[in-house]
Protein backbone atom coordinates (compact mmCIF):
# COMPACT_ATOMS: atom_id res chain seq x y z
CA UNK A 1 0.00 0.00 0.00
CA UNK A 2 1.13 3.58 -0.86
CA UNK A 3 2.36 5.72 1.98
CA UNK A 4 -0.46 8.27 2.83
CA UNK A 5 -0.28 11.64 4.05
CA UNK A 6 -2.51 12.37 6.93
CA UNK A 7 -5.11 13.70 4.33
CA UNK A 8 -5.47 10.34 2.63
CA UNK A 9 -3.29 12.24 -0.53
CA UNK A 10 -0.30 10.79 -2.19
CA UNK A 11 1.97 13.81 -3.34
CA UNK A 12 5.73 14.70 -4.38
CA UNK A 13 7.25 17.66 -4.61
CA UNK A 14 10.20 18.01 -6.98
CA UNK A 15 12.71 20.96 -6.68
CA UNK A 16 14.13 22.30 -10.35
CA UNK A 17 17.05 23.59 -9.32
CA UNK A 18 19.28 22.80 -13.04
CA UNK A 19 18.85 24.64 -16.63
CA UNK A 20 20.11 21.04 -17.60
CA UNK A 21 18.72 19.55 -20.55
CA UNK A 22 18.96 16.18 -19.31
CA UNK A 23 18.32 16.74 -16.07
CA UNK A 24 15.21 19.01 -16.66
CA UNK A 25 14.17 15.34 -18.81
CA UNK A 26 14.77 13.54 -15.23
CA UNK A 27 12.52 15.61 -13.65
CA UNK A 28 9.59 16.18 -15.79
CA UNK A 29 9.91 12.30 -16.79
CA UNK A 30 9.51 11.23 -12.75
CA UNK A 31 6.96 13.71 -12.39
CA UNK A 32 4.96 12.48 -15.72
CA UNK A 33 5.26 9.25 -14.29
CA UNK A 34 4.15 9.87 -10.57
CA UNK A 35 1.10 11.96 -11.99
CA UNK A 36 0.22 8.86 -14.47
CA UNK A 37 0.46 6.81 -10.88
CA UNK A 38 -1.79 9.40 -9.32
CA UNK A 39 -0.12 11.12 -7.12
CA UNK A 40 -0.37 14.92 -6.98
CA UNK A 41 3.01 16.59 -7.99
CA UNK A 42 4.57 19.92 -7.55
CA UNK A 43 7.41 21.44 -9.30
CA UNK A 44 9.30 24.22 -7.58
CA UNK A 45 11.44 26.03 -10.08
CA UNK A 46 14.29 28.20 -8.74
CA UNK A 47 17.74 29.47 -10.23
CA UNK A 48 18.59 27.63 -13.16
CA UNK A 49 15.70 25.54 -13.58
CA UNK A 50 13.44 29.08 -14.35
CA UNK A 51 14.89 29.19 -17.86
CA UNK A 52 13.16 25.45 -18.58
CA UNK A 53 9.76 27.82 -17.99
CA UNK A 54 10.65 31.15 -20.51
CA UNK A 55 8.96 31.65 -23.40
CA UNK A 56 11.03 30.92 -26.69
CA UNK A 57 9.62 34.46 -28.28
CA UNK A 58 11.82 37.20 -26.45
CA UNK A 59 9.02 39.06 -24.88
CA UNK A 60 10.16 42.64 -24.88
CA UNK A 61 9.83 43.69 -21.57
CA UNK A 62 11.22 46.89 -19.96
CA UNK A 63 14.08 45.57 -17.32
CA UNK A 64 17.13 47.08 -15.91
CA UNK A 65 20.32 46.78 -17.86
CA UNK A 66 21.75 43.70 -15.67
CA UNK A 67 18.42 42.22 -15.29
CA UNK A 68 18.35 42.01 -19.59
CA UNK A 69 22.31 41.11 -18.90
CA UNK A 70 21.24 38.07 -17.12
CA UNK A 71 18.75 37.49 -19.14
CA UNK A 72 20.78 37.68 -22.86
CA UNK A 73 23.08 34.82 -21.23
CA UNK A 74 20.94 32.36 -19.86
CA UNK A 75 18.85 29.66 -22.68
CA UNK A 76 15.76 30.86 -23.50
CA UNK A 77 13.26 27.71 -23.05
CA UNK A 78 13.44 24.14 -23.31
CA UNK A 79 14.97 24.13 -26.90
CA UNK A 80 18.45 26.07 -25.60
CA UNK A 81 19.41 24.18 -22.91
CA UNK A 82 22.36 22.74 -22.76
CA UNK A 83 23.88 19.08 -21.10
CA UNK A 84 24.72 18.79 -17.86
CA UNK A 85 27.76 17.60 -19.51
CA UNK A 86 29.66 16.88 -22.39
CA UNK A 87 27.31 19.65 -23.52
CA UNK A 88 30.74 20.68 -26.24
CA UNK A 89 29.08 24.40 -27.05
CA UNK A 90 25.69 23.41 -27.07
CA UNK A 91 26.70 20.20 -29.58
CA UNK A 92 26.01 17.58 -26.95
CA UNK A 93 22.80 18.56 -26.13
CA UNK A 94 22.00 19.10 -30.38
CA UNK A 95 23.04 15.26 -30.04
CA UNK A 96 21.60 14.06 -27.01
CA UNK A 97 17.87 15.53 -28.83
CA UNK A 98 18.63 13.58 -32.12
CA UNK A 99 19.54 10.63 -30.38
CA UNK A 100 15.93 11.12 -28.43
CA UNK A 101 14.61 11.29 -31.41
CA UNK A 102 15.77 8.75 -33.11
CA UNK A 103 14.95 6.51 -30.42
CA UNK A 104 11.35 7.86 -30.34
CA UNK A 105 11.68 9.24 -26.40
CA UNK A 106 9.60 12.43 -25.90
CA UNK A 107 11.33 15.63 -26.26
CA UNK A 108 11.16 18.42 -22.92
CA UNK A 109 8.38 20.17 -24.57
CA UNK A 110 6.43 17.42 -25.19
CA UNK A 111 6.94 15.92 -21.41
CA UNK A 112 5.56 19.22 -20.56
CA UNK A 113 3.11 19.14 -21.91
CA UNK A 114 1.88 15.80 -20.72
CA UNK A 115 2.49 16.95 -16.92
CA UNK A 116 0.69 19.72 -17.72
CA UNK A 117 -2.41 17.55 -19.31
CA UNK A 118 -1.91 15.26 -16.08
CA UNK A 119 -2.13 18.11 -13.80
CA UNK A 120 1.45 18.65 -12.54
CA UNK A 121 1.68 22.35 -10.90
CA UNK A 122 4.46 23.95 -12.02
CA UNK A 123 5.55 26.79 -9.25
CA UNK A 124 7.70 29.09 -10.21
CA UNK A 125 10.06 30.54 -7.76
CA UNK A 126 10.23 34.39 -7.38
CA UNK A 127 12.86 35.14 -5.44
CA UNK A 128 15.25 33.19 -7.88
CA UNK A 129 13.15 34.83 -10.45
CA UNK A 130 13.86 38.45 -9.22
CA UNK A 131 17.65 37.70 -8.59
CA UNK A 132 17.81 36.81 -12.55
CA UNK A 133 16.13 39.38 -13.64
CA UNK A 134 12.83 37.24 -14.64
CA UNK A 135 9.52 38.65 -14.98
CA UNK A 136 6.37 36.69 -15.27
CA UNK A 137 5.13 37.92 -18.89
CA UNK A 138 8.93 36.36 -19.91
CA UNK A 139 7.64 32.78 -18.32
CA UNK A 140 5.37 30.49 -19.96
CA UNK A 141 1.26 29.66 -19.40
CA UNK A 142 -0.38 28.10 -16.67
CA UNK A 143 2.75 28.43 -13.55
CA UNK A 144 2.08 29.52 -10.38
CA UNK A 145 4.06 32.33 -8.19
CA UNK A 146 5.24 31.58 -4.94
CA UNK A 147 8.04 31.37 -2.02
CA UNK A 148 9.80 28.92 0.11
CA UNK A 149 7.01 28.73 2.58
CA UNK A 150 4.55 27.45 0.12
CA UNK A 151 7.24 24.77 -1.04
CA UNK A 152 8.29 24.04 2.35
CA UNK A 153 4.68 23.42 3.01
CA UNK A 154 3.97 21.54 -0.37
CA UNK A 155 7.11 19.23 0.74
CA UNK A 156 5.89 18.26 4.46
CA UNK A 157 3.07 16.74 2.83
CA UNK A 158 4.96 14.77 0.47
CA UNK A 159 5.85 11.39 0.54
CA UNK A 160 9.16 11.61 -2.00
CA UNK A 161 10.74 15.11 -2.14
CA UNK A 162 13.22 15.07 -5.05
CA UNK A 163 15.89 17.80 -5.65
CA UNK A 164 17.31 18.20 -9.57
CA UNK B 1 -17.74 -4.75 -18.61
CA UNK B 2 -15.57 -3.36 -21.96
CA UNK B 3 -12.11 -4.20 -23.04
CA UNK B 4 -9.94 -1.51 -24.30
CA UNK B 5 -6.56 -1.86 -26.45
CA UNK B 6 -3.74 0.33 -25.87
CA UNK B 7 -1.01 0.74 -28.25
CA UNK B 8 2.00 1.76 -26.71
CA UNK B 9 4.82 0.18 -28.98
CA UNK B 10 7.57 2.65 -30.02
CA UNK B 11 7.01 4.67 -27.37
CA UNK B 12 9.17 5.42 -23.98
CA UNK B 13 8.73 5.40 -20.42
CA UNK B 14 6.22 7.14 -19.47
CA UNK B 15 4.81 6.96 -22.40
CA UNK B 16 3.28 3.65 -22.09
CA UNK B 17 2.12 4.53 -18.51
CA UNK B 18 0.50 7.56 -19.32
CA UNK B 19 -1.47 5.60 -22.11
CA UNK B 20 -2.63 3.73 -19.51
CA UNK B 21 -3.27 5.77 -16.67
CA UNK B 22 -5.67 8.13 -19.23
CA UNK B 23 -7.50 4.71 -20.08
CA UNK B 24 -8.14 4.07 -16.44
CA UNK B 25 -9.46 6.74 -16.00
CA UNK B 26 -11.78 6.46 -18.52
CA UNK B 27 -12.58 2.92 -17.69
CA UNK B 28 -15.44 1.20 -14.98
CA UNK B 29 -14.66 -1.15 -12.43
CA UNK B 30 -14.64 -4.31 -14.31
CA UNK B 31 -13.07 -3.06 -17.47
CA UNK B 32 -10.20 -4.74 -18.75
CA UNK B 33 -7.41 -3.17 -20.48
CA UNK B 34 -4.72 -4.40 -22.74
CA UNK B 35 -1.31 -2.66 -23.13
CA UNK B 36 1.35 -3.49 -25.62
CA UNK B 37 4.44 -1.84 -25.21
CA UNK B 38 8.10 -2.18 -26.76
CA UNK B 39 9.83 -0.30 -24.09
CA UNK B 40 11.12 -3.44 -22.23
CA UNK B 41 11.12 -1.03 -18.14
CA UNK B 42 7.08 -1.52 -18.90
CA UNK B 43 7.37 -5.52 -17.60
CA UNK B 44 8.49 -4.28 -14.06
CA UNK B 45 6.60 -0.77 -14.41
CA UNK B 46 3.15 -1.81 -15.39
CA UNK B 47 3.31 -4.39 -11.94
CA UNK B 48 4.38 -0.91 -9.67
CA UNK B 49 1.44 1.07 -11.47
CA UNK B 50 -1.28 -1.35 -10.47
CA UNK B 51 0.26 -2.03 -7.35
CA UNK B 52 0.42 1.85 -6.28
CA UNK B 53 -3.21 2.58 -8.23
CA UNK B 54 -4.91 -0.61 -6.52
CA UNK B 55 -5.84 -2.08 -10.27
CA UNK B 56 -5.43 -5.77 -10.56
CA UNK B 57 -2.62 -7.42 -13.22
CA UNK B 58 -3.92 -10.36 -14.36
CA UNK B 59 -1.64 -11.06 -17.35
CA UNK B 60 1.55 -10.07 -18.01
CA UNK B 61 4.06 -11.46 -20.97
CA UNK B 62 6.38 -10.74 -23.55
CA UNK B 63 6.86 -11.89 -27.25
CA UNK B 64 8.85 -10.96 -29.47
CA UNK B 65 10.12 -8.15 -28.01
CA UNK B 66 6.86 -6.55 -27.63
CA UNK B 67 5.38 -6.73 -23.34
CA UNK B 68 1.78 -7.49 -23.50
CA UNK B 69 -0.07 -6.53 -20.16
CA UNK B 70 -3.51 -7.14 -19.18
CA UNK B 71 -5.21 -5.07 -16.40
CA UNK B 72 -8.24 -5.69 -14.90
CA UNK B 73 -9.86 -1.67 -13.79
CA UNK B 74 -10.66 -2.10 -10.15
Amino acid sequence: MPVEASNGEDRKTIIVFSGDLDRAMAAFIIATGAAAMGSKVTMFFTFWGLNILRKPSGEAVRKPLLDRLFGWMMPRGPAKLGLSKMNMGGLGARMMRYVMKQKKVASLEELMDTAKELGVKLVACTMSMDVMGLRPEELIDGLEFAGVATYLSEADRANVNLFI
Amino acid sequence: MSEKYVNARGLQCPGPLVQLSREAKNAAKGDRIIVEATDMGFKKDVAAWCAKTGNRLVNIGECNGVVRAEIEVS
